[in-house]
């Protein structure tokens, strides 16, 4: 193949490594935004969708499109109903002071994973994907689904701008996002808007994991490299920064795929890595975020 | 140093830990080498998080500093454990101070994502140089690169009696560290940084300070565990390796001495424990966390010592 179209290829790759992270680092980002929590146990959020995904498609019998559009709608649920609960029980008691969270999110991560663990198994599984076709461009073919998944995406990152901007539920969450004791003054349950964040946060890890499993398999560990490129997302983008966190996802992804496609992908995590950690050290903000009141 | 209660009690915790090098089974007296050693990683977490409360999710990196300068000296150039040791601590200490440099620019969040950033470049780092670590499957060290002088770390009780020699100065050191003017002037910082500024102090070159004691005591433990176990992998400077020191430290007792030996102890007995009666060890590691973050944040002794042991240092 010739540079052009191998060039490409790997921005194709990258499109929907950035979907996908957007996904997952919006949820981060958001939870983060609202309630000030650093959540460590969001990479296996992410492994939970996708492992919840293939006990779906196990269960539901028929053609494969129709277990897929059961747990993406079933598993975002049951993942947010996880998260409410460890709110509720664990963070809630914390009184969500950032250190303690951050040390509970890590139990959570660990339980998490035990869990999958002993009722998943250690192996990586295949769920089937519910839409099989190819599109043939003039220098190769690629995969339909994988288009769908970044649409997908993108559908469901506009329908939480939306939901944020233009609904009440929105506004309760941006008002509790400024000000939480005068949200609460004016009559705002605060400690259910935390409870549905964090839900919702969840919820879209899962959702990105239910869109990627058919591309990458499930496996109780998927939840690292995730968490670890939401982080480097989020960060760039500005803790709390939803637009911040889609460009940073789309600069990370596009040029994770070209780098993991020219170079070592090991390579790639380590210079985003240290890129990251000297942009919190140098500019704490985040390249979009606002300098902190 | 005064012959006090406290003095006293660590010392009554050596001559415990020495007579049980002549009394245990053997099953038990390895466990205990292995806990002495990762007590000083412990300690040496509780330097820098207890002490002057900086929580690093990144230790893993000075861990893995040592255990690496240590493992690689013994299995591409030939060193012993005397050079492995002194590398280690010396890398240990090197790499917690760089790391110091940008990362204390930073505080609290932001703190802990750029060392566990940096922690997680370092572990990647040792995979993509994988030709000369051996990435995952790791390296062995050979017999000759554990000889300390004509002692053989490989053998049982030698490699007690290092260990526990080593355990000793650590926490002796320590002890004393806390009792010092530095100590105080450590916990002053985590107190009250911006009381402690106005005091004249500076809270960058304390923290500094701080943070390279912390990767000493971190690169020495990554040494000795080398050297005693014969074995480096990638996976002792993954991020559970920076998450074990602080649990250790959280179930003992923060800032204070003997607390991150106690919580290594019981951590490593619970663990072992729950392997025996169900695979899911991991779960028992998570529960733990949580628990003592929501119940206890204060770890055993730090409990006792608001409970009335006030002397407890």
């Amino acid at each position: 193949m010739d540079f052009g179209p191998f060039l490409l290829l790997a921005l194709m790759e990258g499109l929907v490594t950035a979907a996908v992270l957007a996904l997952t680092a919006s949820g981060l980002s958001l939870v983060f935004g609202i309630m000030r929590v650093v959540n460590v146990a969001h990479g296996a959020f992410f492994m939970l969708g996708a492992v919840l995904a293939w006990f779906v498609s196990q269960w539901v019998p028929g053609p494969p499109a129709l277990s897929f559009a059961v747990a993406l709608v079933l598993c975002p649920l049951i993942v947010g109903a996880i998260a409410a609960a460890a709110d509720t029980a664990v963070l809630k008691r914390l009184n969500y002071e950032p250190e303690a969270t951050i040390v509970a999110t890590i139990g959570l991560l660990y339980i998490l994973e035990q869990a999958a663990l002993s009722f998943f198994g250690p192996d990586a599984r295949p769920v089937p994907a519910p839409l099989n076709f190819r599109i043939q461009l003039p220098w190769f073919g690629y995969s339909g689904y994988k288009l769908a998944v970044v649409a997908a995406a993108a559908l469901v990152l506009l329908a939480v701008w939306l939901i944020l901007r233009h609904t009440r539920a929105g506004l309760i969450m941006r008002a509790t996002q400024i000000d939480r004791d005068t949200a609460r003054a004016f009559g705002i349950n605060v400690d259910r808007v935390y409870a549905g964040v964090f839900a919702m946060g969840a919820g879209l890890a899962a959702i990105a994991a239910v869109l990627i499993v058919p591309i990458q398999q499930a496996h109780y560990l998927m939840g690292g490299d995730p968490l670890l490129l939401s982080f480097i997302v989020v960060i760039i983008g500005g803790l709390g920064s939803l637009r911040g966190t889609l460009v940073a996802a789309l600069v990370i992804g596009l040029s994770d795929g070209v780098i993991s496609t020219f170079f070592a992908p090991t390579l790639a995590k380590i210079v985003a890595t240290l890129a990251v950690a000297l942009i919190l050290v140098l500019r704490p903000q985040g390249l979009f975020g606002k300098r902190a009141a | 140093m005064k012959l006090d209660r406290a003095l006293l009690l660590h010392l009554g915790l050596l001559a415990a830990l020495l007579a049980f090098h002549f009394a245990a089974p053997a099953y038990h007296h390895t466990n205990i080498a292995r806990i002495m050693v990762l007590a000083i990683y412990a300690m040496g977490y509780n330097i820098a998080f207890g002490y002057t409360g900086l929580l690093s999710l990144g230790h893993a990196l000075f861990f893995g500093a040592g255990l690496y300068a240590a493992g690689l000296l013994a299995y591409h150039a030939e060193g012993t454990a005397g050079t492995g040791l002194i590398a280690g601590l010396a890398a240990g200490g090197l790499v917690a101070f760089a790391l110091g440099l940008f990362a204390l620019r930073t505080a609290g969040v932001a703190f802990m994502i750029v060392t566990l950033m940096f922690a997680q470049a370092g572990y990647l780092t040792v995979l993509y140089f994988g030709s000369y670590t051996r990435g995952d499957e790791g390296i062995v060290i050979p017999r000759a690169g554990r000889m300390l002088g004509s002692l053989d770390l490989s053998d049982d009780n030698t490699r007690y009696l290092v260990a526990f020699a080593l355990f000793a100065a650590a926490l002796l050191v320590n002890l004393w560290l806390a009792r010092s003017p530095r100590g105080r002037i450590m916990v002053a910082m985590r107190e009250n940084e911006e009381r402690s500024r106005m005091l004249g102090y500076n809270p960058f070159t304390v923290k500094l300070a701080a943070l390279t004691i912390s990767g000493l005591y971190s690169g020495l433990s990554g040494a000795a565990y080398a050297l005693m176990f014969g074995y480096a992998g990638a996976s002792l400077a993954s991020v559970q390796y920076s998450i074990l020191p602080l649990l250790y430290v959280l179930l003992g007792g923060a800032g204070t001495v003997i607390g991150p030996f106690l919580g290594a102890l019981l951590m490593f007995y619970l663990i072992d424990y729950a392997s025996s009666v169900t695979d899911a060890h991991q779960f028992v590691t998570g529960a733990a966390l949580v628990l003592l973050i929501l119940f206890a944040p204060k770890g055993i002794l730090g409990t006792l010592r608001e409970r009335g042991l006030r002397w407890l240092p």
